[in-house]
Formats: C-alpha cells, sequence, structure tokens
C-alpha cells in the first residue's frame, strides 16, 4: 500500500480548479442541453426546449401544474406525459444541484418565476447589451425565441453574443 | 461489372415497392386521414340526425373565424397559422409551424392522437371550447382539399 497522504499541494490543486472554474463560468454561457426525447418533442413543438436549470424547481412545478393556461395557450398533455416532463425539469432545475446554478442568482430560496426572462440573471446578461429595437424586430417576436440569436440555443450554446 | 452491381442495387427498393404496392389492393389501402375523417362523421351522425356531410366551405370559414370567445393572445386560427393555410405559420413563441395545407405538408392529419390533441388544444385557445365532430370533419376537409 502506497496511497499518499492528501497534501498541500493537492489542496492548492483543488482550490486552483475551484475559483479557475467559477470565474470561467460567467464567461462561458453553456448548459446542459435536453436529452430527454419526449421533453425535446412536447416542449419543443411551439418553442425551443428550454434548458431546465434556467429556472428553478419551484418555477417548473408551477408552470406544469398550469398546462391549460400557458402563457394564453393550451397546451394541455395527457397526465402520464406532463407528469414525466416535469419530473425531468425538476431533477434538472436550477436549484437541483447542491451548486446553485448561475440563473439562482439574485434568486431568493422561495421565488418561482414563470419566465426565465424575468430572473435576475437573464435580464443583467441582456439588459446591458441587447437594444429595445432588437426585441421589435419581427424575426424575434418573442423573448422566448432563444434561437432567434442564439443560434445553437437549443444545444446549450449561448456564447455567441 | 461494378457499374452494373451498382445499379442493380439501386434498383432493388422500387422492386420492392412496386411488389408492395402490387400486394395491397387500393380498396384496403386504408387512407388513415379518411379513417380520422370518418370517426367524426359517426359521431357527428350521431349528434345531429339531419347531418349531410363535411363542407369545405364551412371548414374555410371556421379556421378564419375570429369567434372572440377564446384566449385573446389567440383571438383565431391564423393568429398562430397565417391566413394562408399553404403556407408556414409561426407559434407565438417565434417557432416556426409546418404549413396546414396537404398539398403542401403531405405528413399532416395521419395520427388521429396527434389530430384530437392539437384540436384540445388549439380550439380550448381561440373558441374557449371544445370543437365538435362537425367542426373537426369541416376542418379536415377544407385542409385536405387545400
Amino acid at each position: 500500500m502506497n496511497t499518499k497522504p492528501f497534501s498541500i499541494l493537492h489542496l492548492a490543486a483543488l482550490i486552483a480548479v475551484l475559483v479557475l472554474g467559477s470565474t470561467g463560468a460567467s464567461a462561458d454561457e453553456r448548459y446542459t442541453p435536453v436529452t430527454d426525447a419526449t421533453v425535446k418533442k412536447e416542449c419543443g413543438a411551439c418553442h425551443m426546449a428550454f434548458q431546465p436549470n434556467m429556472l428553478p424547481a419551484k418555477s417548473w412545478a408551477r408552470i406544469m401544474d398550469a398546462l391549460a393556461d400557458h402563457f394564453g395557450e393550451d397546451a394541455s398533455l395527457d397526465p402520464a406525459t406532463a407528469d414525466d416532463i416535469k419530473t425531468y425539469l425538476v431533477d434538472n432545475a436550477a436549484d437541483a444541484g447542491w451548486w446553485g446554478g448561475k440563473f439562482m442568482r439574485g434568486l431568493s430560496d422561495d421565488a418561482a418565476p414563470l419566465r426565465i426572462t424575468e430572473t435576475p440573471y437573464w435580464l443583467r446578461e441582456h439588459n446591458k447589451e441587447v437594444p429595445a429595437s432588437a426585441w421589435r424586430d419581427p424575426r424575434v417576436k418573442s423573448k422566448a425565441n432563444c434561437l432567434a440569436c442564439h443560434r445553437d440555443a437549443d444545444r446549450g450554446y449561448y456564447d455567441d453574443d | 461489372m461494378k457499374r452494373h452491381e451498382r445499379m442493380s442495387l439501386k434498383t432493388v427498393p422500387l422492386i420492392v415497392a412496386l411488389a408492395c404496392a402490387a400486394l395491397v389492393p387500393p380498396s384496403l389501402a386504408a387512407d388513415p386521414r379518411q379513417q380520422i375523417i370518418a370517426g367524426y362523421e359517426a359521431t357527428a351522425k350521431a349528434a345531429k340526425p339531419g347531418f349531410n356531410g363535411f363542407s369545405s366551405e364551412r371548414g374555410e370559414a371556421f379556421f378564419r373565424a375570429a369567434p372572440g370567445t377564446g384566449k385573446p393572445e389567440t383571438p383565431s386560427c391564423t393568429t398562430c397559422h397565417t391566413a394562408d393555410p399553404r403556407a408556414a405559420g409561426k407559434t407565438r413563441a417565434g417557432k416556426a409551424i409546418a404549413p396546414m395545407a396537404v398539398s403542401i405538408q403531405a405528413d399532416r392529419y395521419l395520427d388521429a392522437a396527434k389530430v384530437e390533441k392539437w384540436y384540445r388544444r388549439n380550439c380550448r385557445s381561440v373558441l374557449g371550447r371544445e370543437c365538435t365532430a362537425i367542426e373537426k370533419g369541416d376542418f379536415l376537409t377544407f385542409m385536405i382539399n387545400r
């Protein structure tokens, strides 16, 4: 048995990874893409299937429990399908991990916003660089249309700004 | 030789297709769209004894109407599908919707469950209620003819 003890070097490396990793993350807008086929198909029928780590679990639960009036439209599903989707979204939500995701920044623990575009993080990221005229462009049409500007948004890549 | 082999490989799918077509008599090759229409027809007849078939004209009027009884965001079918069934539409979230007309979009209305799902959602959104079998049959007839 020749196991090396936990050295000061290991600790330094760990700290370096954590510090560099977290500062790098704010410039690196990548989100785990949706992999669930049902979520991709059902959510993606009307809009891009948004990455679940852009809203807290409470938000996804509120959204999935009110599909009969989904932002002004009936998006109802059979209960089994809705339940599967809700489980996926809640399990992968912004606050699902031990380390809160970027979209938890500025949100209180009990906050449950219904729109990604109303979270403090989204607003901060867009207000500083998107002019009001861009939102009026008919090709954009809606703030929910991430793909209008972020060409690979559905693959979780938002660094193209 | 090589050239000949490639050509024979290419013709295999064609032969298979022709063989399948020959095996299925036209009367048995049920059109899924006509099966969906037949389902609505049965319901329509049961609901209205004087029912005498679906109307493409009624379907068109229904498609273009703005009933004003649904959600304010979706006053009409044409809000998202545009006034031209042969054109692509756009959801309120900006995503493209394939054209509704079968002449342009050949894979439309082949899955009864899918048709029912979208009638349920969109009728509730636009009309504030579920559509009747007559409305559904008229609308489908219009889109199949268009």
